[in-house]
């Protein structure tokens, strides 16, 4: 028998895998010269599949459809996501447009790894089954393990893409084991079966405990929680900073998306089990992440250190979504806080490779007198950096609004100690985050970097990119209701 | 005239704002025209301020001018906007000093030049100052309240003496750790109160009510912090005095006339009638800390070398006369509260303009190196001679009307507990504050005259004899001349303040009445 497939709900994933298919044969077949055109393929296939996204939002009588017996569902949280994913795509392709263009690299290639990493984070917003949120998952990060390598003549970069490598294997094998404990105990993979079995069966074998800290500790891989962040500065360092900056939003968002995703609609009845696994890595994170971060002389190692921080925020609300009447605030902070960490986290970067391409150097001595340069560029990079350490009115601020909201909400002792080490966290960020900041504008220009390094034009590409960043950062953090919105949407009480 | 009425506000709040996006859009070149767009922006936003003074009930102790319109749904924060009494003067003073700012900056930006820059930064403060004054919402007053910090960071560090980078830094770490405090105070507020509402109306009508004593003291502790910080009181002051004195000019005058002002205002505002109870436990002890301020600013101001700052530690010691008055929670006393804030931004702003000429004209602010102003620049000098008079309380000009009210509110404080809890002890403690800030009274004298003495008197120091020391010009008489007239308007007529002021404290010190019993 035909299983009945409702092919509207599946269209955005459709769209981009044609979408994916178009780029690697044209880049088969056309000559060297028109090469240049994957990337236009590529965004013009990135914007066609949030029509079909656009149009399931519009259709909202019919939410949420259910397809595959419940393992892959589109809901407004689906939605909102996939939405998210592929405007950071769009944005991501932006920045690596001149990029990968002017560095002799194979450039359909690049373009089809990326989509097909998008692909994964598409399908990981709709999976409610570990077996296609592990496939998601994989589709995600496989791709990446090829673009951190690049740079194939440059040993930092194979450096980089070994090490994700063999660490993103490593806790693969650990979170299957993980699932196949939980399918062990509960005898399905569909997570809301899952559900079902924990609130029938409230006190679990402790062997369960153990699978669910399996199943989030290969997550913390992914999102490069502490104690398993090992791998990112050195693959964030050596890999292309455009891929850098796909890494540490999307891929990362994608691994937040995946643990939200088994937390709310999986194991939430067993909170025991989750909830001081959560707690540790958010502590840990927000602390070792920020006090690194301190000693940074790298611009994009301190952005790697502060990425590794701001998922220890991320990680505050889900750690205490179990408390009290948390449950749908915190599920909303998590949902807006990814949503605004990615435009400012994708700014940041953008404006990174946009000094790179001047000075060659991504020390942040070099950003010495950047506001004398190039104020644009140096007026932008404030923008995200304080954004990133949360001052009103810029985005960053309501995430981390709305990350204390949620510590309130919860309201145990537990909660309060993770809000005041929050709290300490983010003043400490401001210190690193306001040292770069002091270098563009408090310090002279070095000399080295002549005027005509500083004033080379920025790419029309990245120029959008900067400027649709900004224009988010600046407008949600005016008007945070438009973000807000979506996040109720996704979690509604 | 209903569609001024609803729009007020919101012009006065956001003309700097679109005056900003102007600047920023004229070509740095212009330097001619950024600082017309700036000048006429400020006029403008001036000007609004004016219309609502003009159209203000004086007699209605309510809000004002009030916009209520959604604003971030999900968590029930509204933008609303108003003013009553106590917001309307500190507005409108805002209003005035950023006019006066631009002017003076006329034809003297200091290093590295850069006018655009600066005037932006300018407008932008004033749209966060003017946003707090009137945000009625304690999410919008945040979100203003942090406002301020960017562009005054920037002006520090970017325009500011040699050491600014330790100041800018020093000056936005310890605001950032108050209102960090201030917010999860503002949270727990909206969690633990009987309607679960941020908006300051609504928490100023319940008074607290639902929330129990002990968590009261322990909420107000938190909006203290980011409130005393800022004022900035005894033990948490030391960032003002590095601030001041790596400050531009421009920068120094917002900093005392202005934003010293949102931790008085805040109290008053939010922490005395959201928290009646806990404000009841902390009084005696905010009002330590104001003596303690006030004889400590003092003390500091006789041990310093720099004429900056000295004003800068006067500064301390004015500012804990406004908060001594604010801790007698006495109708009199908050009234006296307003007055001084209104006084101190004229008169101090006036000092710091005074002190950048002087720097401007002898490249030094030492005290020692200065000397015999008048015989150089009579002009200047007497300026300085009147606004010392006015800064040490001479009765007939404005400072007096902030001090001597707040001095004699202490005599008999009605609400708040003494030092050690209880009301038994509540009149020996404040009447012994009243004794050491009146010492302090004689002390702002002494290093007031002390300091006029240094800097005008005597011969002009070797060093600078064959000096052309050019005399009060231009735009510092256009900049100037309005203060002084106001600093002498207020002090003859003290009630053109206590008019407006007095509904809306009456009101507020009503409901504390009735709320401590």
């Amino acid at each position: 028998v035909n299983p009945h497939v409702d092919f509207h709900a599946l269209a955005p994933e459709i769209v981009l895998t044609v979408a994916i298919l178009v780029v690697l044969i044209a880049d088969l077949i056309w000559p060297e010269r028109s090469r240049w055109t994957s990337s236009r393929l590529a965004s013009i296939g990135v914007l066609a599949a949030l029509i079909p996204v656009i149009t399931l939002a519009v259709d909202s009588d019919q939410l949420p459809r259910r397809l595959f017996d419940g393992a892959f569902v589109v809901d407004h949280y689906a939605l909102a996501l996939q939405a998210f994913f592929l405007v950071v795509a769009y944005v991501s392709l932006l920045m690596s447009a001149d990029y990968i263009g002017e560095g002799d690299y194979y450039q359909g290639e690049f373009y089809f790894l990326l989509l097909t990493s998008v692909l994964g984070m598409v399908v990981m917003a709709s999976s409610r089954d570990l077996i296609s949120i592990f496939v998601a998952l994989e589709t995600i990060t496989v791709p990446t393990f090829v673009l951190a390598g690049w740079r194939k003549h440059d040993e930092h970069s194979n450096e980089a893409a070994i090490k994700y490598f063999l660490i993103g294997v490593l806790s693969t094998a650990v979170m299957l084991y993980g699932m196949s404990i939980v399918y062990g105990e509960t005898g399905s993979t569909l997570l809301s079966d899952i559900q079902h079995y924990l609130v029938r069966h409230p006190s679990t074998a402790p062997l369960f405990a153990v699978a669910i800290f399996l199943t989030l500790g290969g997550f913390a891989f992914k999102v490069s929680a502490v104690p398993f962040h090992f791998w990112t500065p050195d693959t964030y360092e050596g890999a292309p900073t455009p891929v850098t900056a796909f890494l540490s939003v999307a891929s990362k968002a994608g691994g937040f998306v995946a643990m939200l995703t088994i937390v709310a609609f999986g194991f939430f009845p067993s909170q025991d089990s989750w909830q001081p696994a959560l707690w540790i890595l958010a502590a840990a994170s927000m602390i070792y992440g920020n006090l690194v971060a301190l000693r940074q002389t790298n611009i994009v190692r301190m952005l790697a250190y502060s990425s590794i921080a701001q998922g220890g925020f991320i990680l505050v609300p889900l750690a205490v979504a179990g408390d009290g009447h948390a449950a749908i605030s915190s599920f909303q902070a998590v949902v807006i806080y990814i949503l605004i960490y990615g435009a400012m986290n994708l700014g940041a970067f953008a404006v990174v490779i946009a000094v790179a391409r001047r000075t060659r150097s991504g020390e942040i001595a070099s950003y010495s007198g950047l506001g004398a340069t190039a104020p644009g560029l140096a007026i932008t990079m404030t923008i995200f950096l304080f954004s990133l350490a949360g001052i009103p009115p810029l985005a960053g601020w309501f995430a981390k609004f709305v990350m204390f909201r949620a510590v309130f909400d919860a309201h145990t002792a537990s909660s309060v100690v993770l809000g005041v080490i929050a709290a300490v966290a983010s003043v400490i960020a401001f210190f690193y985050y306001a040292g770069v900041v002091r270098m563009m504008w408090f310090h002279d220009p070095l000399p080295e970097y002549t005027p005509e390094v500083r004033g080379a034009a920025v790419p029309p590409a990245l120029t959008v990119a900067i400027g649709l960043t900004t224009l988010v950062v600046l407008v949600i953090g005016i008007y945070p209701q438009l973000f807000a919105r979506v996040g109720e949407l996704a979690f509604q009480a | 005239m209903d569609w001024f009425d609803d729009w007020a506000l919101t012009l006065a709040v956001f003309i700097p704002a679109v005056g900003m996006a102007i600047v920023l859009l004229i070509p740095r070149a212009q330097e001619q025209l950024i600082k017309i767009v700036t000048l006429v922006t400020t006029l403008v936003t001036f000007g609004v301020g004016i219309a609502i003074l003009a159209r203000f009930n004086f007699d209605k102790p309510g809000l004002q001018f009030t916009v209520n319109e959604p604003w971030i749904k999900v968590i029930h924060s509204r933008y609303h906007l108003g003013i009553d009494g106590v917001s309307l003067p500190l507005l409108l003073l805002t209003m005035f000093i950023t006019v006066g700012c631009v002017i003076y900056s006329w034809n003297h930006f200091p290093e590295p030049h850069n006018p655009k820059g600066f005037l932006a930064l300018i407008l932008l403060l004033e749209v966060g100052m003017n946003g707090t004054f009137a945000a009625q919402d304690l999410i919008l007053f945040f979100v203003f309240f942090e406002v301020v910090l960017l562009p005054m960071f920037f002006m520090i560090g970017v325009w500011g003496g040699p050491n600014r980078e330790y100041a800018s830094i020093k000056f936005f770490l310890f605001t950032l750790f108050g209102s960090a405090m201030m917010l999860l105070s503002f949270l727990a507020l909206f969690f633990l109160s009987k309607v679960q509402t941020f908006d300051m109306v609504t928490l100023t009508r319940l008074h607290g009510a639902g929330i129990v004593h002990s968590t009261q003291v322990l909420l107000f502790a938190g909006l203290f912090l980011g409130f005393a910080i800022k004022v900035p009181m005894w033990p948490f002051h030391t960032w003002l005095p590095d601030a001041h004195t790596e400050a531009p000019t421009v920068g120094s005058v917002l900093l005392a006339a202005i934003l010293l002002k949102l931790g008085a205002y805040g109290f008053i505002r939010i922490a005395l009638p959201m928290l009646p109870s806990g404000a009841q436990t902390w009084a005696p002890w905010i009002g330590l800390l104001a003596v303690i301020g006030i004889i400590y600013g003092a003390l500091g101001c006789l041990a310093q070398r720099d004429m900056k700052r000295l004003i800068a530690f006067s500064s301390i010691a004015h500012m804990g006369f406004v908060m001594l008055g604010i801790a007698t929670l006495t109708n009199f006393g908050i009234n006296a509260a307003v007055f001084g804030m209104v006084a101190h931004g004229l008169i101090t702003g006036m000092l710091f303009f005074l002190a950048g000429s002087i720097q401007e004209r002898y490249d030094t602010r030492e005290l020692s190196r200065l000397g015999g102003l008048l015989t150089q620049a009579p002009h200047l000098g007497w300026i300085l001679g009147f606004c010392a008079m006015a800064s040490l309380g001479l009765p007939g000009l404005a400072g007096f009307w902030g001090e001597f009210p707040a001095i004699l509110s202490s005599y008999d404080p009605t609400n708040p507990n003494g030092l050690w809890g209880g009301t038994s002890g509540t009149l020996w403690t404040f009447r012994i504050y009243m004794v050491i800030a009146a010492i302090g009274t004689v002390l702002a004298a002494g290093y007031l005259l002390w300091m006029f003495q240094r800097v005008a008197f005597g011969k002009v120091h070797a060093e600078f004899a064959d000096r052309h020391v050019h005399d009060v010009h231009g735009p510092e008489w256009i900049a100037w001349t309005p203060i002084l007239a106001l600093i002498v308007a207020l002090g003859v007529y003290p009630n053109l303040v206590f008019k407006i002021t007095d509904p809306a404290v009456t009101q507020l010190v009503g409901g504390l009445n009735r709320v401590l019993g």
